[in-house]
């Protein structure tokens, strides 16, 4: 039921067949020697990255590495300085960034839903202003998704009147109904209380499951050794180390691994 | 009590008073409404272009926006009335004929706009860059972020700016008498005026003034109560809820979180 009893992720490929429950085709991405600045300061350096499609990647780091810099560089809300990112194959740098956008599901931690509009307004907006989609139906489909994620009876309230558990959820509803090929997770526990910290956990590993393919930018470790696929550990802006969480986890490399790990574990 | 008498003979002449409320009431204070909202409106539209102009990402916009504020905030209102008033009097002849009464509105309307597009431009920048973002994430063009989330929660958040922005429209559109307006064009200001020059008696513009307080100060109370209702907004009221009782929630209702092997 939880996160425990899901821990066989080393079987990830061969998924489990989930009863009634429709499935995702996550795309593969791919970071190649992706450098970013913010002005003449360069957060992150040649990171190189290989996402397969329906896999998930924890990454992990102590706060400055880059870690939110490098998601926001995937989507393109800040343009990477020179390298490449690969969604699908295909360059990202390529594509219209809104476009690309729309491809790119993207969970912040502090929620950033639209206060003034309700939960359902919240996922519907963009189906029916970027997808076109008519009102009625993006509504539709914007219930669909919010009970999916367990918030039927609350489709009406406005943010404020929702926990940020709750808001939370709005959000990766939100992110979902674009039927994204790869979600992106910017810290998206961060900011919760704790006793609802493992139910969004459990909802973004079951989108794991139904093979979605996701970057994680996260602090929950246990998260990351149950659900991921790949860790990897970045320092400065670089990537100091990666593999299967068991690797990291048991048996670090680096120096600076084993101090992170030491200090948050 | 000489001076009381004579305080009262100057300021609260009753007769004389009640002698100008008719031409008060249907020539000043129509025309004052019409001047003010008029005004607004216009400020309003031409505020938000202004405002819109000034955060976009061109500098091209950026620049244009920044002068046309600089100049209009900065020049003394009646002093842009009559450069306007006159020396586009040719001009406007033309569309709306001899009276000076459009170019008074568009004058304070371009006042006004300066003063409004800083209101929104404030307004949009305090919401929250989180905002943006998110529409951006889901694919969502400048533009339409702009027009469907940021501006819309920047604009309710300075509905009160606004009032208060209407009320010195309101009280600005007395210089418009300035430019030299027909007797059926008179707002409060000149109705008052031209009755205490002939009356001798300040009175009728005691008279005026009253009009203008009754016009504002029921909206500066207005601003308060909007402000505390914008500000909290409505919310449903509700008795704390343990958190636990959402971990229950979650659990029973959603189909993704119950694991895949039950």
């Amino acid at each position: 039921m939880s996160l425990a009893s899901n821990t066989a992720r080393s079987t990830s490929n061969t998924k489990e067949p989930v009863p009634d429950i429709e499935t995702f085709h996550g795309s593969s991405l791919e970071l190649k020697n992706l450098t970013m600045a913010y002005g003449d300061v360069e957060v992150l350096r040649n990171v190189s990255l290989n996402v397969a499609p329906g896999t998930t990647t924890c990454i992990i780091g102590p706060s400055g590495s880059g870690k939110s810099t490098l998601l926001r560089g995937v989507n393109r809300l800040h343009e990477p300085k020179s390298g490449d990112v690969l969604l699908a194959g295909e360059s990202a740098l390529q594509v219209k960034p809104d476009l690309l956008r729309s491809r790119i599901g993207m969970v912040f931690q502090h929620f950033n839903l639209f206060p003034d509009h309700t939960a359902l307004e919240n996922v519907a907006l963009a189906l029916w202003s970027v997808k076109g989609m008519p009102k009625a139906e993006a509504r539709e489909r914007a219930r669909r998704r919010l009970a999916e994620v367990g918030l039927a009876e609350r489709a009406d309230h406005r943010p404020r009147d929702l926990s940020g558990g709750q808001q939370q959820r709005v959000a990766i509803a939100r992110a979902l109904a674009m039927e994204p090929e790869v979600m992106l997770f910017d810290e998206a526990t961060s900011a919760l209380d704790p006793e609802l910290v493992k139910g969004v956990l459990n909802l973004m590993a079951g989108l794991g499951r139904r093979g979605m393919t996701m970057l994680v930018v996260t602090h929950e470790m246990g998260f990351a050794r149950k659900v991921a696929d790949q860790v990897v550990f970045m320092d400065e802006g670089e990537v100091v180390e990666s593999g299967t969480p068991a690797d990291l986890f048991d048996n670090p490399q680096s120096e600076r691994l084993q101090r992170f790990l030491s200090e948050v574990l | 009590m000489d001076w009381l008498s004579t305080i009262t003979r100057t300021f609260f002449d009753f007769g004389a008073m009640a002698e100008v409320l008719p031409q008060l009431l249907g020539v000043g204070l129509l025309n004052t409404l019409i001047i003010s909202v008029a005004a607004t409106i216009i400020g309003v539209a031409l505020g938000m272009v202004v405002a819109v102009m000034g955060i976009s990402p061109s500098r091209w916009l950026r620049v244009p926006a920044r002068i046309y504020t600089d100049l209009f905030r900065g020049l003394p209102a009646i002093l842009t009335i009559l450069l306007i008033g006159q020396g586009f009097a040719r001009f406007s002849q033309s569309i709306f004929g001899p009276s000076p009464y459009p170019l008074g509105i568009i004058a304070l309307s371009l006042i006004a706009s300066a003063y409004i597009g800083e209101i929104f431009r404030a307004g949009i920048q305090s919401v929250d860059k989180g905002q943006g973002e998110a529409c951006r994430a889901l694919g969502m063009s400048y533009a339409k972020s702009m027009a469907l989330v940021v501006v819309p929660q920047g604009v309710r958040r300075v509905l009160p700016a606004l009032v208060n922005q209407f009320i010195a429209i309101v009280k600005d559109s007395s210089l418009v008498y300035f430019l030299g307006l027909l007797v059926t064009e008179r707002e409060l200001f000149r109705v008052g005026q031209d009755a205490a020059v002939l009356s001798g008696n300040l009175s009728p513009l005691v008279m005026a003034g009253i009009f203008y307080l009754l016009i504002t100060v029921p909206l500066t109370h207005l601003v308060n109560y909007f402000d505390n209702r914008f500000r909290t907004g409505r919310r449903r009221p509700a008795a704390p809820s343990s958190g636990l009782k959402e971990v229950k929630e979650l659990a029973a209702a959603s189909p993704l979180t119950t694991g895949s092997n039950t």
